[in-house]
């Protein structure tokens, strides 16, 4: 489904990815971790061209990216970020109804329809009408993976979901995710929160220093790390 | 000293009609410079070199230069090149509003970069194309943030229109210096005309605050 091929990407002069190769199946839900500035969040952010790779490759069901209609790809990418970026100036059900309108050309009616469906998967159907600013964090999370979810995509990309939430709020954010991969998204996470890495991914990349370092079942890898660095990191965040 | 308070009645409806042909140019030039300035704001951070050098040169030429001298261009110097007259209405618009325009550039860039990267992200990653997230996502949110220079810029026009009175054309000043021509009654007349200037600006500016608030409530409370 997403094939990354010698994927290697640059700031300036600093290389943040170097030389990475991936291959992520149908309804897999990977979990990337891994120090802060090891490259997690850039190599997710590649997966949808938010950055544009310096060199190397990525395939979504074999198109390669570099040469897709960038926006047609995207449109069946979600993605979810760190510190959500709903729009502030819209409604919780406009910030969910703009893109299939203007991307799909699906009319209000049957848009509106699908969103209601939404905001009940996520547990707000009671704050269509409700801006933004008047949510908690986690609320406005699990409206900005509804709002990903309306353009119905075939893989889900998640930046650090969670970071950007008080404790109390984590939980619910995490508990939407995990009924998404039940019914068999393919997801990609990049996060801090080891359990539900453990108990919902069926896949584990450890990434450090712009490279995949060690990957494998997440059980296997958090109970018996094969390297190093992995050790290490681990000892630290567990 | 003497102050002849009659003069001032008798002229007040002649410049009562200077300041309404005042608002008349500054709302039209305004406007039109709205829509250029919004054009080349965008112009200036679009990703394309020559529509960024040529937005540059534009608002370094028109804020570099002073309006008087770029009313004389229109006026005076574009006629020879052209090979035809310009009515002082047309010059007096043109000046204001190509003037006007590169101010309101520089106050939508600076609106425009001042909405949070992520918001082009996220309007991005859902297949939304630049144009589409720019029209429905980053505009709208620029917008509130550019409401109090753009009434700064809307009050500095209507001051500045002043300025078109050099090619004869008859807005609030102009007006005034008729008058004088005729009466002498340099005091009276002037601080007429400063009042009309001052009642026009004052009121700008209560409008422009009651905008701000509007905006305000509609979603920022946290």
């Amino acid at each position: 489904m997403i094939d990354v091929k010698n994927l290697r990407k640059s700031f300036g002069s600093a290389e943040v990815l170097k030389g990475i190769d991936l291959s992520i199946e149908k309804s897999q839900v990977v979990v990337i971790i891994g120090p802060s500035g090891s490259g997690k969040s850039t190599l997710l952010r590649c997966m949808n061209y938010l950055e544009v790779p310096t060199q190397g490759q990525i395939l979504i069901n074999g198109t390669d990216l570099q040469k897709a209609d960038i926006n047609k790809v995207r449109s069946e990418i979600g993605m979810v970020f760190q510190r959500f970026n709903l729009f502030p100036h819209m409604t919780v059900l406009q910030n969910i109804l703009l893109a299939p309108m203007k991307v799909r050309n699906i009319d209000r009616k049957t848009a509106e329809q699908d969103a209601l469906v939404l905001l009940e998967r996520v547990g707000l159907e009671n704050k269509a009408d409700a801006y933004p600013t008047q949510l908690s964090g986690g609320q406005q999370q699990r409206v900005a993976i509804a709002r990903a979810l309306a353009m119905r995509p075939k893989v889900m990309l998640f930046d650090e979901p969670t970071s950007a939430l008080d404790p109390e709020m984590v939980g619910e954010v995490l508990d939407v995710m995990r009924n998404l991969a039940k019914e068999g998204m393919t997801m990609v996470i990049v996060t801090h929160e080891m359990g539900f890495a453990r108990e919902v991914g069926t896949r584990l990349l450890f990434v450090d220093d712009g490279k995949i370092i060690e990957q494998g079942e997440p059980r296997v890898v958090f109970e018996t790390p094969k390297e190093e660095r992995t050790r290490l990191f681990l000892s630290k965040v567990l | 000293m003497s102050f002849n308070l009659d003069l001032v009645i008798k002229s007040f409806p002649l410049l009562l009609a200077g300041a309404l042909i005042t608002i008349k140019i500054t709302l039209i030039s305004v406007t039109i410079g709205i829509f250029i300035g919004l054009f080349v704001g965008i112009a200036r951070i679009v990703n394309i070199r020559a529509v960024k050098l040529f937005a540059a040169v534009y608002v370094d030429f028109i804020r570099g230069t002073p309006l008087l001298v770029q009313i004389f261009i229109i006026y005076f110097a574009m006629p020879i090149v052209l090979g035809i007259k310009i009515d002082p209405l047309i010059a007096a618009i043109t000046a204001c509003s190509i003037n006007s325009g590169a101010y309101v550039a520089e106050i939508f860039r600076a609106g425009i970069q001042a909405v949070d990267e992520g918001q082009m992200e996220a309007g991005r990653s859902l297949g939304l194309t630049w144009p589409q997230t720019m029209r429905y996502i980053i505009i709208p949110q620029a917008f509130k943030s550019v409401i109090p220079p753009l009434g700064n810029e809307f009050i500095a026009l209507l001051k500045d229109s002043s300025l078109v009175s050099v090619i004869g054309f008859e807005e609030l000043t102009r007006r005034g210096q008729l008058i004088i021509a005729r009466t002498y009654g340099s005091l009276e007349i002037w601080l007429s005309v400063a009042f009309l200037y001052l009642i026009m600006t004052v009121t700008i500016s209560r409008l422009v605050a009651y905008l701000e608030r509007r905006f305000d409530t509609k979603y920022d409370r946290r």
